[in-house]
């Protein structure tokens, strides 16, 4: 350390890499990172246990009757049962932590006085938090068809318009599936961060966005509320189902697109003008 | 270039105004002592200097640049810690410092095994800091901050909390690090340490500064007073009465205190022998801070604890 009156400026300044980078060093050190991919991990296991032991199975909904068919139907359905509430918790569980864990160890104020600007940490974090979110929907689909596959093999699929699906197209079409699915899973990331960044609490958070996921849920099945369907997220888990018809029906992924960023954008912005304007009084 | 350059700030919280307009300079160089009892808006206008809360009025300056307007940019060189240092508890300490150091940028992360060893927890650095005591907090608080490389230290109370080690190497470690050249502003409830460290001094009462200076020349203004026990208090008093070049007489349960200058004591210490009154003591007094600090608060009973009076070594008998 020497005395000098001026500061020397940095010339190699982070940038949001580096940020997001170590929000994924901070979420793979801690335990609710594994216990929402475990989860992942484990519902997927569960649901195929439930159909090795059992002569049931799932009724009324897409390629239900194909789960001991072909392990292609696991992943499908477990994307229609993970739309529910299962999803937006385990995306919840670290979208609406992320800001406010800082608040609530008090670290806000240890890493806004560092060399990063407030936006790049704020993109950090949604980056991270969009990064976990993905994974748990990749570990949610690849246990899936991979357990499945191994029970019930990997034969051909049959489309909801009824035609065939090679194996090859069917996994392609499932990849695609899974990031359909990623495009709501975005919008309440964003409405997590959005309350995690507002609340300061993650619990209220957490607990907010799976609100929030229910209520659309059930406005969902009101039916004199049919005319608000379209514009529900809840309704957007199912746009992936589009792909799976032949020819492939596009309408509801596009919709999904834009509903979801409907949805996401403003409250990202709002998270992102609370997080860059507020004052960090409290730890 | 001032280090530190704070002009009107104001932070209000609804109808309480925790910072009014507020002024404080801090020089290259200066061991900077903000002074003040809990709740007199210290941790709020370290708040506003490093950029974490906004002021309402004014502006405030780090080396020149403003941390509202430059952002990260206008942190350079500086560090330091707000009320208790903050990590993550569930990584080590070592993993706190390289994350800190990667957030910092340049050759920060060359810095954490000197930073550890500077503090002292060399050992215990892959240690996780949830199983950190108070003081090892406060410690790897000051190596965070040292990976910054400071030219400006601001540290928010970092003795509190600590047991009498912990605060004496505190205070060792603030002192060492003054002494090789860095600009530290300390802000402080506890005068001793105030007066222990640091050369400046700005004294803070709801959150107003009620002054602003260096510390010697604050206690200086408060030469010339003096304390006597003599063989016959009441005599000497009638004595002291009546001699010249002698004010603010007081009577006290050891004996008296006056104000004079040296030629007066001289006299009054010749007649008193004249007399045939022994001196017991004749010493002069200095007001200590904490003194200082109430006689500038006067008025305000609410923060007055007992005073201490500290006597210095030359006597006259």
């Amino acid at each position: 350390m020497t005395a000098i009156a001026a500061p020397l400026t940095r010339t190699r300044r982070p940038g949001v890499g580096t940020v997001y980078r170590w929000e994924l060093v901070k979420l793979r050190a801690q335990k609710r990172t594994y216990i929402g991919l475990g989860s992942a991990l484990l519902v997927p296991m569960i649901f195929i246990v439930a159909l090795l032991t059992g002569d049931g199975g799932p009724e009324g909904i897409p390629f239900a009757r194909y789960v001991r068919e072909s392990g292609l139907a696991i992943p499908l359905v477990s994307l229609i049962f993970g739309a529910i509430w299962f999803f937006p918790l385990i995306t919840a569980l670290v979208a609406g932590d992320i800001v406010a864990a800082e608040d609530s160890n008090g670290t806000l104020k240890t890493i806004l006085t560092r060399s990063v600007e407030r936006w790049q940490m704020f993109v950090g974090k949604v980056l991270a938090a969009l990064t976990y979110a993905l994974a748990g929907l990749v570990v949610y689909v690849g246990v899936g068809l991979f357990v499945g596959g191994l029970f019930w093999g990997f034969d051909p699929l049959v489309s909801l318009s009824g035609t065939p699906i090679s194996v090859s197209r069917g996994l392609t079409l499932i990849g695609a599936s899974t990031i359909a699915y990623f495009m709501p899973t975005i919008a309440i990331a964003a409405i997590a961060l959005l309350l995690s960044t507002v609340t300061h609490n993650s619990a209220a958070a957490v607990v907010g966005t799976l609100m929030i996921s229910l209520i659309m849920q059930l406005l969902g099945v009101i039916t004199a509320l049919d005319f608000l369907k379209p514009y529900l997220l809840s309704e957007q888990f199912n746009a992936w189902q589009g792909l799976l018809r032949e020819p492939i029906d596009w309408a509801p992924v596009v919709r999904a697109a834009w509903v979801s960023a409907a949805y996401a954008l403003p409250a990202l912005a709002v998270a992102f003008t609370a997080f860059l304007r507020r004052d960090v009084a409290g730890g | 270039m001032n280090a530190v350059e704070a002009r009107g700030l104001v932070k209000r919280y609804g109808h309480i105004t925790a910072v009014d307009h507020v002024d404080l300079t801090v020089r290259a160089g200066d061991v900077y002592g903000y002074l003040g009892p809990n709740g007199a808006g210290k941790t709020t206008s370290l708040r506003m200097l490093l950029g974490l809360i906004r002021p309402d009025e004014g502006t405030a300056k780090l080396f020149g640049r403003e941390p509202l307007l430059e952002g990260a940019r206008a942190l350079d060189g500086v560090a330091g810690f707000v009320e208790a240092p903050r990590f993550y508890p569930y990584m080590s300490a070592r993993k706190n410092l390289e994350l800190v150091a990667a957030l910092d940028g340049g050759d920060a992360s060359d810095r954490i095994a000197d930073a550890l060893e500077t503090v002292d927890l060399t050992t215990r650095q892959h240690d996780k800091v949830k199983g950190y005591s108070h003081g090892m907090r406060q410690r790897l608080g000051i190596a965070g901050a040292l990976l910054r490389d400071p030219r400006l230290l601001l540290l928010d109370e970092p003795t509190t909390g600590l047991d009498p080690a912990g605060m004496r190497d505190m205070r060792a470690l603030v002192h060492r690090l003054a002494s090789e050249g860095m600009t530290v502003l300390l802000s402080s409830h506890l005068m001793s340490e105030v007066e222990e460290l640091c050369d400046r001094v700005a004294i803070v009462s709801r959150g107003r500064v009620i002054h602003e200076g260096a510390l010697a020349e604050l206690i200086e203004s408060t030469s010339g007073r003096y304390e006597l026990r003599t063989t016959d208090d009441d005599r000497a008093t009638a004595i002291t009465a009546r001699a010249e070049g002698v004010t603010e007489l007081e009577t006290t349960s050891h004996g008296l205190t006056f104000a004079a200058d040296e030629r007066a004591v001289a006299a009054l210490s010749l007649t008193l022998a004249e007399a045939g009154i022994g001196l017991l003591a004749l010493v002069p007094r200095t007001a200590t801070l904490e003194e200082l600090f109430f006689r500038l608060t006067e008025g305000d009973q609410s923060e007055r604890p007992p005073l201490r009076v500290v006597e210095t070594t030359r006597s006259a008998a």
